[in-house]
């Protein structure tokens, strides 16, 4: 865009929306130059910041009329880089649409803007006895609409879902700048399960302006206990006892050595000492069926060889626990200059076999690997520690994170479970998926968004063209399009 | 005459199949079960998602309309097909590719039986959390239909369990979304986009489920409620209640009387605690059963009658349960009412027989009820003269989107064309 381009746009924004919610002043926009994923940088031609979904679809359509791409961001704590602004486009933020607009624990459904914080939902409607359950380890900054467009899982999705299985209902400003409804708050809305195929499109197929989600009663009784292993494969032979055994826990996450290394280090949470892995076990639900499951899980741990159990006898001790694991990207910190976070998703059962793999591909490359995941489902966290000062060492780094996905790909798991693809992983999707399997998923984003203005360049390694074939029919009635009339 | 269609269809049948005898694989449909209201020319049974891909590639080239077809316990649902030249048939698309028991999940042609794949998944002690209410119901036609019954509300329905589906697109391309991996976000989830579908997007050949342990022990308490406001009063006291149900449904029969039934699963001393507190919950004759009641997972009609599904934000069922009884007196119909009073949903049946103009007041006063409780009324099923009468539907928010991504899959609209919403 032209400086002149970017100043009448700025202009239309300013009309719709007022001053103060326009950035186009080089300084201020640097602030939103990234997301999580702090090494990819682009600052934005200009900031807007709708307070109100109206606003927000004024935007979408100012952009559409420029033919102006555009980007949305809630708090920008993902780490795929899938807010990542465009150099020639605007990045709409979310953060001002704020407003729990209802807690409704007699339906089990809040209504919210996009810009309110996770656990924010869950602490308006705890008074009532509920909660939100997905619970992303960014939950005390993330936003519901960043979750929407990432299907943001957390620890608690074992047992749970993601965030698709709680969004019932959606408005959301399309590509072409129209509030559309879909979803409410009754399930199973008539026709093609769009709030199915919006959330998790990380953004390309338009931007949520108002989110209805699923309350869930919290549970009687939550029961949490940290076991620790002389190692991982100990650990993971636990994981796959516990789930063999019919019992689905609220949560398994898994340390590793360097992992509990670098939590003592930055949070000391006072894991047992020489333990080469911990596992953190959570069950909750009516105390009867808890407390059964509980003891069986304790005795699951031993027999595969913990050496150490601890219970969390209250709260606090429980949040200790969860303590060491919610901050160990954070922490990797304190004993590396460098990391890179990777998500990935493995079958379950082939977690020794990864681990193995991981471990020699570390000693191959000379770059630690500090491992943390959600064991239940296979989802992988490597933290891949480096020092870019070393000469080499960020571009190693890079191969033994990239050496791993391959690896999830080959076991027939996923290059991403929760982070999303992003701009970071969407060179690797044709690893998972072919050209005909890409190829359709972008059906539906032409479908959408046919000029692709909506986060070009993210999930997608190269776009599909859109438009109608030519030369074909639609074979649909005037009367029938218009929803006038039904054929039999 | 020798026709040449049904010569194109069976060479693209053979090549990929690599069967010699390619008549068992595209034939004409002369002696076939015909679909209501249509009569398809040509039956295909693809063995492979290969051969199913080559066949329909062929259909596409000879612009025929195609309809997917499963165990056809669902061919009467929803409108009939404008056209239909090609009935394919899933029936030899049949098995388990795969059951992970130790990942908990399995991927099964879409032929197979839900009743057959519970019968493979049960000596592993594990199931696919979905209800059939439908007997001989298919993977592929329940994933198409997203039918579900009372368990949906512990475990959800289609769109919870499955994690990943391959696709024969109309054009015959062959498309795979998700995986096998519960957790997954890696691109479009197609899988949520098929679902429901009614086979106006393409044919199903795989789809991969996350399953569940099979419970130890069950148990169902059922209590009589005297009126929509008490049983409202009951569901509402078991939803505050932390007995955590794996099913909350109620059973309005048409010939008077109502009831609330509690399925618990779980341990065997769990489960025998939270019955005991379901039925302090529910008080009155509540009784505890470890079979469940004769109507369980089976919709309030059969073949032939008015089917329909009512549904409302929670708190909405018990004006909507009210409208239906209401209905039922001022029109003199024996309305039938059954569902998922934890999840707000709920089924409603009427006799084949009665009068189209009833029928059509009645959706109109239900669609009303649920549309003012936050819900739709859909009109599943029911007898050509209905059909011809009401609108199925009612309204749908997002049409417009709708019909644009039924272009992009389908830009001939050759698929089950005019079955879905809109005319889709």
């Amino acid at each position: 865009m032209t400086t002149r381009e970017i100043g009448t746009l700025a202009a239309t924004l300013r009309a719709a929306l007022g001053d103060e919610q326009v950035i186009s002043d080089r300084q201020e926009l640097r602030t939103y130059e990234c997301d999580g994923l702090a090494q990819y940088r682009v600052v934005p031609a200009l900031v807007a910041l709708p307070r109100t979904a109206e606003q927000c679809a004024a935007v979408v359509r100012a952009c559409a009329a420029a033919d102006v791409p555009f980007v949305a961001r809630g708090s920008g704590t993902g780490l795929s880089g899938g807010a990542l602004p465009h150099a020639d486009g605007v990045l709409i933020v979310t953060s001002q649409l704020r407003t729990i607009k209802e807690i409704a624990p007699q339906d089990e459904r809040a209504v919210v803007e996009p810009g309110v914080i996770n656990l924010h939902v869950t602490r308006a409607a705890a008074p009532y006895g509920y909660y939100y359950a997905p619970d992303p380890s960014s939950q005390q900054i993330c936003s519901i609409g960043g979750n929407v467009a990432e299907n943001s899982g957390g620890a608690h999705c074992l047992k749970y879902g993601f965030t698709t299985n709680h969004v019932t209902g959606l408005q959301v400003v399309t590509p072409d700048g129209d509030l559309v409804r879909l979803g409410g708050r009754a399930p199973d809305a008539p026709g093609y399960d769009l709030v199915g195929a919006f959330v998790g499109s990380e953004g390309t197929l338009g931007i949520a302006t108002e989110v209805t989600v699923r309350l869930v009663r919290l549970p009687e009784t939550v029961r949490t206990l940290l076991a620790a292993f002389r190692g991982t494969d100990a650990a993971g032979a636990a994981t796959s006892a516990i789930i063999g055994a019919g019992v689905i826990p609220a949560a398994v996450e898994m340390m590793d050595a360097l992992a509990i290394e670098a939590a003592e280090a930055a949070v000391h949470c006072g894991y047992p000492a020489g333990a080469g892995a911990v596992l953190i076990v959570e069950l909750d639900g009516p105390a009867s069926e808890v407390e059964a499951q509980f003891a069986q899980v304790e005795r699951l741990c031993r027999e595969h060889g913990a050496f150490e159990i601890r219970i969390a006898a209250d709260e606090t001790e429980r949040l200790l626990f969860w303590k060491g694991r919610k901050s160990a990207f954070a922490a990797v910190g304190r004993i590396s200059p460098d990391y890179i976070v990777q998500d990935g998703v493995i079958p379950r059962t082939a977690l020794p076999e990864v681990l193995r793999r991981i471990d020699q591909l570390s000693r191959e490359r000379g770059i630690r690997v500090a491992n943390v995941f959600h064991a239940g489902d296979g989802n992988l966290h490597p933290l891949v520690l480096f020092d870019d000062a070393v000469e080499g060492q960020a571009e190693r780094a890079e191969e033994v994170s990239g050496a791993i996905l391959e690896l999830c790909v080959a076991l027939g798991g996923s290059i991403t479970g929760e982070h999303g693809v992003g701009m970071d992983k969407a060179r690797y999707m044709p690893r998972m998926f072919t050209d005909d399997d890409l190829d359709t998923m972008q059906l539906l984003r032409c479908a959408f968004d046919p000029r692709g203005l909506a986060n070009p360049g993210k999930v997608f390694p190269t776009p599909r063209l859109c438009g109608e074939v030519p030369g074909r029919r639609t074979g649909v009635h005037p009367a029938q399009a218009a929803g006038l009339a039904e054929v039999f | 005459m020798p026709d040449a269609v049904l010569a194109a269809l069976r060479a693209a049948s053979h090549e990929a199949s690599g069967r010699s005898n390619h008549t068992d694989g595209v034939w004409l449909a002369d002696d076939e079960p015909i679909l209501p209201g249509v009569r398809p020319r040509y039956m295909a049974a693809p063995g492979s998602t290969a051969e199913a891909a080559a066949v329909l590639r062929a259909a596409a080239a000879h612009d025929l309309a195609v309809v997917v077809g499963g165990g056809l316990t669902k061919q009467d649902w929803a409108a009939p097909p404008r056209r239909c030249d090609l009935l394919l048939s899933t029936r030899r698309l049949t098995g388990v590719v795969e059951h992970a028991a130790g990942d908990l999940i399995a991927v099964v042609r879409a032929g197979t039986r839900l009743t057959e794949l519970a019968e493979l998944l049960a000596p592993a002690g594990q199931q696919l959390a979905l209800d059939a209410p439908l007997s001989g119901a298919t993977v592929g036609g329940t994933v198409a239909v997203s039918t579900s019954g009372p368990r949906r509300m512990l475990y959800g329905t289609v769109r919870d369990l499955l994690i990943g589906v391959t696709v024969v697109r109309p054009d015959g391309a062959v498309a795979h979304a998700g995986g096998k991996v519960v957790k997954n976000v890696a691109g479009y989830d197609l899988g949520k986009l098929i679902t429901g579908s009614y086979g106006t997007l393409g044919l199903v050949t795989e789809a991969a489920f996350r399953l569940h342990p099979c419970p130890a022990a069950s148990a169902y308490v059922s209590r009589r409620a005297a009126d929509p406001a008490d049983a409202a009063r009951l569901v509402a006291g078991v939803l505050a209640g932390q007995v955590v149900p794996s099913a909350l449904e109620i059973d309005a029969p048409a010939e008077g009387g109502l009831a609330v039934v509690v399925l618990l699963e779980g341990t065997a001393n769990g489960v025998a605690g939270r019955a005991v507190r379901t039925t302090r919950l529910l008080g009155g004759d509540a009784a505890i059963s470890d079979a469940p009641p004769g109507w369980w997972s089976a919709y309030p009609w059969g073949p032939g009658d008015v089917g329909m599904k009512l549904t409302a934000a929670l708190s909405g069922v018990p004006a909507l349960l009210t409208a239906a009884l209401t209905a039922r007196r001022q029109h003199g119909v024996p309305l039938a009412l059954r569902g998922s009073a934890g999840t707000g949903v709920l089924y409603a049946g009427l006799p084949g027989t009665t009068r189209a103009e009833t029928v059509a007041v009645v959706v109109d006063a239900l669609r009303a009820a649920a549309g003012a409780a936050g819900g739709h009324a859909v009109v599943l099923t029911a007898p050509a003269a209905v059909r011809e009468r009401v609108d199925l539907w009612g309204p749908v928010e997002g049409l417009e989107l709708m019909r644009r991504v039924k272009r992009q899959f389908d830009p001939d609209a050759r698929f089950a064309p005019g079955r879905f919403v809109g005319g889709i």
